[in-house]
This record gives C-alpha cells, sequence and structure tokens, in this order.
C-alpha cells in the first residue's frame, strides 16, 4: 500500500490564488475527501497532484517526489477521474478502459496480449461486459462513469483521485459508484483522495475530511468533527442540522428558513 | 468482442488494398493515347521475369505507358496517401473534424514558399543540388500552420475548434494576398505558377515520383507510428497527459510530419484540395473512428482515390487536361456541406 504526502502545494491562475500551502499526508489505504463551496480550490488540488496543473510544492508518493518521476511512470501511480471526463462519442467501452494501459505501453508500441487481458478481466468483475462493445455516445451517465473508473482502475495506479465523481448520477448511481471505489479500496489497497459536493455521501465513504474555504483548508479530520453544524454555516453559509445515527453515520439535512 | 473488431479492420485494409490495385491498373489503362486498355495487363506481365506474353503493344505505346501513365499514377498515389493522412492526423491532434491542410492554411503557405522559389530565377535552380521548391514549400507549410495553431489556441483555449478554423482562413488569405502581391511584381511567372497552383499530375515524370517518395514515406510513417497516440488524445490534453502522454511532444511531432508531407505533396502536385477531408471521413464512416484503422486505411483509400480522380481529366476535355484540383474540389465541397450539415442535425 502507498502513502501520498503533500507539501505546500500551492496553485495560482493567473494572479488569482486558487490553492494556498496545501500539506497533508494520506495513510496507505486511507480515503481522504475534500469537501468546500465551489471554487474552494478542491479540483486545483487534484489536478496539481496528477501534475495537468503548474504548481508549487511537493507532491510524494511513497516518499518520492512525483515531479522527479518520467511522465508514464507518474501514470503508473496516479489515476484521475476528472470532473467532466472528454468521452470520444464512436468509442467503445472496451476501447475506452484500454485507454487505462497507456503508462504501459511503449510510446509507439501497442498494447500487449496481457494489457487486453487485463481490461477484459476489470470488465467483468465491474459488470461492465454489457457495454465493452457499445458506443460511449449510447450509455447513459451512470454506464459512463462506471466506464471511467474501470478506466481509472486498467492503470494499475496505488493512488486514485476521484473529482466529483457522482455529480451527475442520481442518488443509486451515486451510492453504486462510491460502493464500487470503497470495493476497489479494500481490494486493492488504494489510497483514495476525492472532491465531493454531497456532504452526507462525503462522511459516509471517507475516512478523513479536509474542508477547503478559498484555498485554505479550516478544517480536517474524521466526519464527525469536520460536519458540524456551526462549522457549515459558517463556511458554506447554510443552516443546517446535523444528525447522527446510531451506527455513527451522519446526515446533514439543510433547513427551511421560515 | 475485441478480436472481431480487429478481425473486421484487417478485412477493410485487404479491401482498401485491393481497391488501391485496381486503381493503380485502371491508371495505367486508361487514357487518351497509347494502347488499348486491355493490352495494358498483358503489357506490364509480359516486362516481369520469366514471362513471356505477346500483348501487341508497340515500343512507342509501351513508353507511353511506362514514361507518361506510370509515373502519373505513382504521383497520384503518393500524394493522395500523404494528404489523406495528413488530414486524418491534423483532425486528431487538433481535435477537430472540420480540419484539413487546406484549412489550416498548410497549403496557402505551401504555395506561397513554392512562389517565392518561382520568383528568384526558377531556371537559375535546376543545377542546384538539392531541388530548392519542396523545401521552400515546406517551410512556408509549417509556418503557416504554427501561426494558425498559435493564433488558434491563444485566444481560443485549447477546447476552442472554431477559432482554430477561423485563424486558418485568416492565415490562408494572408498567404494568398503575399502571393498575389509577389505575382504582381513577377508577372513572368504567373502562367507557371498558376499552372503550378491547379496540380500537375499531368505532366509528371520520373523525377517527381522520385522527389516526394522520401518525403511521403518518412511522413507517413511517423504518422502511422502515432496511431494509437492519436486515440490517446482524443480523451482531450489534460486526460491523455494524466494517462502519462507528453501531449504537446506527440501534437509537435504530428504537426510538423504531417506539415512536411503536405508540403512535399503540394511541391509536386500544386494544391490539390479537399483530399485530406473527404478521406478519412469516408474512411470514418465506415471502418470506424479509432485511428488505428483509419490512417491505415485513409493511406490506401486516399491513394485509390487520387488515382481515379486523376482520370476524367484525361478524357472529359482531350485533347486539353481538367487540372486534378477542379475534380477533387468538385466531388469534395458538396462532400464537406454534407459533412457539415449532417454534424448539425446530430448536434
Amino acid at each position: 500500500m502507498t502513502s501520498l504526502a503533500l507539501e505546500n502545494v500551492s496553485v495560482t491562475y493567473s494572479g488569482r490564488r486558487a490553492l494556498v500551502d496545501f500539506s497533508d499526508t494520506v495513510k496507505p489505504g486511507e480515503w481522504l475527501c475534500l469537501i468546500g463551496p465551489n471554487g474552494a480550490g478542491k479540483s486545483s488540488l487534484l489536478r496539481a497532484i496528477v501534475g495537468t496543473t503548474p504548481h508549487s510544492g511537493r507532491v510524494l508518493v511513497d516518499g518520492v517526489a512525483l515531479a522527479s518521476r518520467p511522465q508514464r511512470r507518474r501514470a503508473q501511480l496516479v489515476a484521475y477521474v476528472p470532473q467532466t471526463p472528454m468521452l470520444p462519442p464512436d468509442m467503445s467501452g472496451r476501447e475506452y478502459v484500454l485507454l487505462g494501459r497507456n503508462p504501459f505501453v511503449s510510446h509507439f508500441g501497442s498494447e500487449a496480449h496481457h494489457d487486453k487481458a487485463y481490461v477484459n478481466d476489470i470488465l467483468a468483475r465491474l459488470d461492465l461486459e454489457d457495454l465493452a462493445d457499445r458506443k460511449l455516445a449510447n450509455l447513459s451517465g451512470g454506464e459512463r462513469q462506471r466506464l471511467v473508473v474501470a478506466r481509472a482502475i486498467a492503470q494499475e495506479a496505488p493512488v486514485l483521485l476521484l473529482d466529483e465523481p457522482t455529480s451527475a448520477l442520481d442518488i443509486g448511481h451515486q451510492q453504486k459508484a462510491l460502493e464500487l471505489v470503497d470495493k476497489l479500496r479494500r481490494e486493492h489497497g488504494l489510497t483514495v483522495v476525492s472532491a465531493m459536493h454531497d456532504l452526507t455521501l462525503a462522511g459516509t465513504y471517507a475516512d478523513r475530511l479536509s474542508l477547503i474555504h478559498e484555498g485554505h483548508v479550516v478544517a480536517t479530520g474524521t466526519p464527525s468533527e469536520v460536519l458540524r453544524a456551526e462549522t457549515l454555516a459558517e463556511f458554506y453559509g447554510v443552516s443546517v442540522n446535523v444528525h447522527t445515527e446510531p451506527d455513527g453515520s451522519i446526515a446533514i439535512i439543510p433547513r427551511r428558513s421560515s | 468482442m475485441a478480436t472481431t473488431i480487429g478481425r473486421r479492420s484487417r478485412w477493410w485494409f485487404a479491401a482498401g488494398a485491393i481497391a488501391l490495385c485496381v486503381a493503380l491498373l485502371a491508371g495505367v489503362m486508361i487514357g487518351p493515347a497509347g494502347p488499348t486498355w486491355w493490352r495494358v495487363p498483358l503489357a506490364l506481365l509480359d516486362k516481369l521475369p520469366l514471362i513471356e506474353i505477346d500483348s501487341g503493344v508497340t515500343n512507342s505505346e509501351w513508353l507511353i505507358v511506362w514514361q507518361v501513365r506510370t509515373p502519373r499514377v505513382l504521383l497520384a498515389a503518393l500524394v493522395g496517401a500523404t494528404l489523406s493522412a495528413s488530414g486524418a492526423s491534423y483532425q486528431g491532434v487538433f481535435r477537430n473534424p472540420l480540419v484539413d491542410p487546406y484549412l489550416l492554411g498548410v497549403a496557402a503557405g505551401a504555395g506561397l514558399g513554392a512562389t517565392f522559389v518561382f520568383t528568384i530565377n526558377r531556371a537559375g535552380t535546376s543545377d542546384w543540388l538539392v531541388d530548392p521548391l519542396p523545401l521552400a514549400a515546406f517551410v512556408g507549410g509549417l509556418l503557416a500552420v504554427f501561426v494558425t495553431y498559435i493564433v488558434g489556441t491563444a485566444f481560443g483555449g485549447d477546447q476552442s475548434s472554431t477559432t482554430l478554423v477561423l485563424a486558418g482562413v485568416a492565415v490562408t488569405s494572408l498567404a494568398t494576398a503575399l502571393q498575389t502581391f509577389m505575382l504582381q511584381r513577377n508577372t513572368d511567372v504567373v502562367r507557371q505558377v498558376y499552372s503550378w497552383i491547379l496540380g500537375r499530375l499531368s505532366t509528371a515524370t520520373w523525377d517527381d515520383v522520385r522527389l516526394v517518395l522520401p518525403y511521403a514515406v518518412v511522413s507517413t510513417t511517423a504518422l502511422l507510428l502515432h496511431r494509437r497516440l492519436l486515440d490517446v488524445l482524443r480523451v482531450g490534453d489534460e486526460e491523455a497527459s494524466a494517462l502519462g502522454t507528453n501531449v504537446r511532444r506527440v501534437r509537435l511531432v504530428v504537426v510538423v510530419a504531417a506539415t512536411l508531407g503536405t508540403a512535399a505533396a503540394v511541391a509536386v502536385s500544386g494544391l490539390i484540395g479537399f483530399v485530406g477531408i473527404i478521406v478519412p471521413h469516408a474512411v470514418r464512416l465506415i471502418c470506424g473512428t479509432s485511428y488505428r484503422a483509419v490512417l491505415p486505411m485513409s493511406i490506401l483509400v486516399g491513394a485509390a482515390f487520387l488515382i481515379l480522380a486523376d482520370i476524367p481529366g484525361r478524357i472529359l476535355d482531350n485533347p486539353a487536361e481538367t487540372p486534378i484540383g477542379v475534380v477533387t474540389a468538385f466531388l469534395g465541397a458538396p462532400f464537406f456541406l454534407l459533412l457539415l450539415r449532417t454534424r448539425q442535425v446530430a448536434r
């Protein structure tokens, strides 16, 4: 299992500081969930970790700086599921998941037999065989989302980053998608960092939450430590009831003002 | 099944190869002068070692087949293959189905470079070791595509394909204006330049074939090597980069290779429009959008298409020639409009 350490990670977009000195250590096999209002800097942090946005500070995977690794090797260590993936409409489900093998294929090479076998195995295990030969354009939002996760799993990377993985899904598919990530995390010992809007879901699945506000971390800890009515009122400007179930799970219930 | 897809595209490759052979044969058989058409294959067989056939083709007729038609057909094949592969690759790296070597300004830039060579004493370059015409066309084409690319992405962002096409239109206008200006100051070369612009397959010689062959081979080989990476780029720069691909390097190499091929093709054949857009799209309609199938098929179909498009020009207007650029534009422009229309309907 693999740890992820972030040291003073900052992201600046044309003079505007989107994320300021974010530091944290995600333990091997831990699920850290980033929460915070829109524009708080959650996506910027995920992009900085995967290396697709310029940033300062260091990102270390198992103690080694990612920036010092070749690009292909980085993709073998960190897999990224973007908020709105670009889905080529004519691509089949299998072709799409096979893209996840890109970090293992040499520049001018093509996928080896075992890459294709690995993808078939993932499709079978995630129950996606029905989607393998269908075009992405003809799939529902939930089906596409499962393929995007399958593509990230095909990267065999020990660190999985998810940017709003459930924002486009209905409540049933949200739960299914997160159950899938949780199952994969346990089976493969993945270290997961996700950005999420739904605080109840975030509290249900994550081991630890980090609340980001205007680029700064303002609260971090277990769901019951972070998801407090007064904290949420301060940073989201909302009025909510925080309800704790007998089993310890937390529900956030918006309160009507009148 | 992955295997069925693989098997199916192998059938398409075979069909494309057969189409190319048929086109090659038709290209050497049909023409206003020369032997009766059915005697040509016999004569070709007769030239093979260990085969003796009385084809009834006289020596002078054979010269027409071998010195006039064969280089013309081979040149059409090379140019068609290169323009199609370049078009498909530009569409891939810019993720824009509407770009082709012409819309990006490559062809106009290459035309400008070539005009420049014509205006500075073309005859004086005949004893140069390397013909400056394809080089000047290459430099002009490369310059044009980089201006288009820089302007198109700087103001439109990575996602905007419309800006890229508009930038291409602007660069094309600029290059054409400069070309016109040069021609006005050197009216003595206007005829040469215009006959060059309209496409010169009709005067093709073995020297032209030898000139374009290395460029065509290098360019199409480099593009073919990138066919899997072009599929990776289909998910966008950010995701392709997160998947471990150096997007900027891939784009640079592909653009340079495609521009090299286009410029060489333009340098020997003049401006032949729409091939780079009709052929890859027709290929996508029949065998899917993966570049692993689109690139090799575009090469085969593009070669066959240009050979066949060259045939009506020889006989329609006999003894005059209809320039091939006219034939491809006649077929290509309606196809392009149809493509725009179906894309709008799909959206």
